[in-house]
């Protein structure tokens, strides 16, 4: 086919654009997710930001859907405020329809279902679910944008998941080792790893900074921490 | 697509306590098409000084022999070994040289001064910008992942064995996560009575 | 011993060699890769008895930082020195390229040269690449006309003011400058309110990051370079330790090349030039 572009560029008119409708944003931040035997952390950056510039140093991305669940997200944050509102409508949904409270992996396929109903204009966000499924041992949901899923024992996400990912394979899925024995990884280990791949990816990704958030899921509930990480 | 990415592979070097350390995967690809699994991105230049050229394969080779030569002809018209902070700048002043029509690799230069065995490191983007940081440098496709290993693994005075093990296993675990990286990996070890080269075993897919 | 390979007298400029191939893979699809960006903080006012540089020390390559601590003010000659922002390269090489030809005409007119000039040469320059040298330039220095600081644009436009900002970072720095600058500061309020006007770009900038490095070019004595003047931001304390047991990583096969150790006993002792520091001033 002859197009002009292509094969009469002297014949295109200048200044004569079409200017794409760009619904997206990206408003940066990463999460770590860690599963247990009995528990399961969740961590994420509380920096939102756009471009060059900091919207807010105090952002909380994590999500309490229940008291056995959580929910990491980010990636354009209105996707992600408007998806979080719609699943935590469901899951209420659910619950008067059923008279109990959703587990963790009936919350993880549906919200696969629900990313996947909008194939064709997807939701623009990163998310990891983290909880205690029915049996009460810790799990780890991953997902692409259009709702695949994956259940695992660990995993990274958001700007700075390429840094996160290696290490958390080489310290908890012990890739690349040998003489090491496997066993379930102690919850103040976790905790200190968590931290310790936020300190770096804070120190090479612009997005990832200011504060973490964590939030540690338990039989008993779920307790609360900070840490700070690096503000420039 | 970046022309950077087009054949793939990953080059780290880092400072330990009296010696320095430089690894490569060994992967030569087309795009997602694995051609070879021999085919290491880091040169020997001097007795203790290695360069690393991750990027497009043809420019590695290219710049490789325009590095030997321009380095041959320094070691015959000073009759002395070239220090490593001035083959960087050699090295930046042949890149920067192409800067309206560069050579796509990003190279990292690492080695011992001959004259007071101090260690160096040193990477460029590719055009020749030069980065002298006092721990580690990445170069690659798969640098993201290695920054992220490598700030948390490198920690000062590293001796040669630990020095090893530290940079295996950023590499291996960073390229375990990059697609077009990986396929085995070379690490020379440099101190400055000996140089340790080992074959590092990795995953294969 | 000249041939094409090796010509007597290197040939000067820029090499188009590898162009047209690159212009080739660009229309395949495989556009040229960018170059490491400072997206930078850079500084510069006149005080009282000179002027007052200042920059970030973080250069970015899109979304990741590939230096945590580069120098972002460059050596121009002993009575003046420049802030670069923009593509990394194209500021370093720049800058050392005008410094090479000041040096050339301080020796060759035995005075010291006056700011006017470094600006124009880095103006010129610039314009005759028509923006394509990626360089924003804050120039700082003191001659015997007084101190100057200069603005130099990409495209070779020139701004000389008395307090300027550059950079992604200039907006938030120009703030605190607009709010705080007067004629006439201390040494001591300068420095204050240069690293002031740095630290709100470090923050309040993606672009920029890391530390505060200060320069100090007084009207008489040798320019003070205040590199690292504040760690305004360090590495998070790491709680656990990540050392390897020895025989962790599996070797396939290895190999030991000793080396000889010469004891170099040739000592490098720098030779005085003939010619008086450059630093001196006339």
């Amino acid at each position: 086919m002859l197009s002009i572009d292509g094969n009469f560029p002297e014949y295109a008119v200048p200044g004569a654009k079409q200017v794409r409708f760009e619904p997206y944003a990206d408003n940066g931040g990463s999460i770590v997710a860690i599963a247990g035997e009995d528990y399961a952390v969740i961590g994420a950056d509380t920096r939102l930001s756009t471009g060059f510039s900091i919207y807010t140093r105090e952002q909380k991305k994590l999500f309490k859907l229940s008291d056995k669940t959580v929910l990491g997200a980010t990636g354009c944050w209105c996707d992600t405020l408007t998806l979080t509102r719609l699943l935590q409508a469901r899951m209420q949904m659910y619950e008067h329809d059923h008279n109990k409270s959703m587990t963790t992996p009936a919350v993880a396929q549906m919200l696969s279902t629900m990313l996947y109903y909008k194939r064709f204009f997807p939701y623009y966000v990163s998310n990891v679910l983290a909880g205690l499924d029915a049996e009460g041992k810790g799990c780890v949901y991953s997902y692409d944008p259009i709702g695949h899923c994956e259940r695992s024992n660990y995993r990274a996400g958001g700007s700075a998941g390429a840094q996160l990912q290696p290490l958390l394979d080489n310290q908890i899925g012990l890739k690349n080792m040998q003489n090491v024995k496997e066993a379930p990884i102690p919850r103040e280990k976790a905790l200190a790893l968590l931290k310790d791949v936020f300190i770096s990816a804070a120190e090479r990704d612009i997005y990832t900074g200011d504060c973490i958030y964590i939030l540690i899921i338990t039989a008993n509930g779920i307790q609360e921490e900070k840490f700070e990480l690096r503000k420039d | 697509m970046s022309i950077l990415a087009y054949n793939g592979g990953a080059v780290v070097a880092m400072k330990g306590k009296d010696c320095v350390a430089i690894a490569t995967d060994k992967r030569f690809g087309i795009q997602a098409q694995t051609v070879s699994t021999n085919f290491p991105k880091v040169y020997q230049m001097g007795p203790t000084l290695y360069v690393g050229l991750p990027g497009l394969a043809t420019d590695t080779q290219t710049v490789f022999q325009r590095l030997k030569f321009r380095m041959n002809l320094y070691e015959l018209k000073e009759n002395r070994v070239m220090r490593p902070k001035t083959f960087s700048a050699m090295l930046s002043n042949l890149l920067y040289e192409r800067r309206f029509g560069p050579y796509f690799i990003e190279p990292v230069v690492a080695g011992l001064d001959p004259v007071d065995n101090q260690p160096y490191v040193c990477n460029m983007d590719l055009i020749g910008c030069p980065n002298e940081p006092e721990d580690f440098v990445v170069s690659g496709t798969c640098s993201e992942q290695l920054y992220g290993m490598c700030e948390a693994l490198w920690e000062p005075n590293l001796s040669p064995d630990e020095l090893f093990e530290t940079i295996s296993q950023a590499l291996v675990n960073a390229a375990d996560r990059d697609a077009i990286s990986g396929w085995g990996a070379v690490v020379y070890i440099i101190e400055k009575d000996k140089i340790t080269e080992k074959h590092v075993k990795t995953r294969m897919d | 011993m000249a041939s094409i390979l090796l010509p007597e007298v290197p040939v000067p400029g820029f090499s188009f060699e590898n162009s047209q191939r690159n212009a080739f893979l660009a229309q395949k699809g495989f556009p040229a890769p960018t170059a490491t960006k400072t997206g930078t903080t850079i500084v510069g006012i006149i005080y009282a008895d000179g002027v007052i540089l200042g920059a970030d020390t973080r250069a970015t390559e899109n979304t990741v930082v590939s230096d945590k601590n580069c120098q972002k003010i460059h050596y121009l000659a002993g009575n003046m020195y420049c802030c670069g922002a923009g593509t990394a390269a194209d500021t370093e090489m720049t800058t050392q390229s005008v410094s090479s030809q000041l040096e050339l005409q301080r020796l060759h007119t035995g005075r010291t040269v006056a700011v006017e000039t470094a600006a124009t040469l880095l103006k010129r320059m610039l314009f005759r690449y028509q923006g394509y040298i990626g360089a924003a330039l804050v120039l700082g220095g003191v001659d015997r006309t007084g101190p100057h600081i200069y603005c130099i644009y990409p495209h070779g436009s020139v701004d000389k003011l008395p307090y300027a900002t550059m950079g992604s970072g200039s907006l938030a720095a120009m703030a605190v400058f607009e709010a705080n600058w007067k004629p006439n500061m201390t040494e001591e309020e300068g420095k204050k309110l240069v690293r002031d006007a740095i630290a709100a770009g470090i923050f309040n900038d993606l672009g920029s990051g890391s530390n505060v490095d200060l320069c100090v070019i007084r009207s008489q004595g040798p320019a003070q370079y205040l590199r690292t003047y504040e760690e305004a931001n360090v590495k998070g304390k790491k709680q656990g330790s990540y050392r390897y047991p020895l025989g962790t990583t599996a070797v396939l096969k290895q190999s030991v090349i000793p080396l000889e150790v010469t004891s170099v006993t040739v000592t490098a002792s720098p030779q005085p030039m003939d010619v008086e520091p450059s630093h001196s001033r006339r």
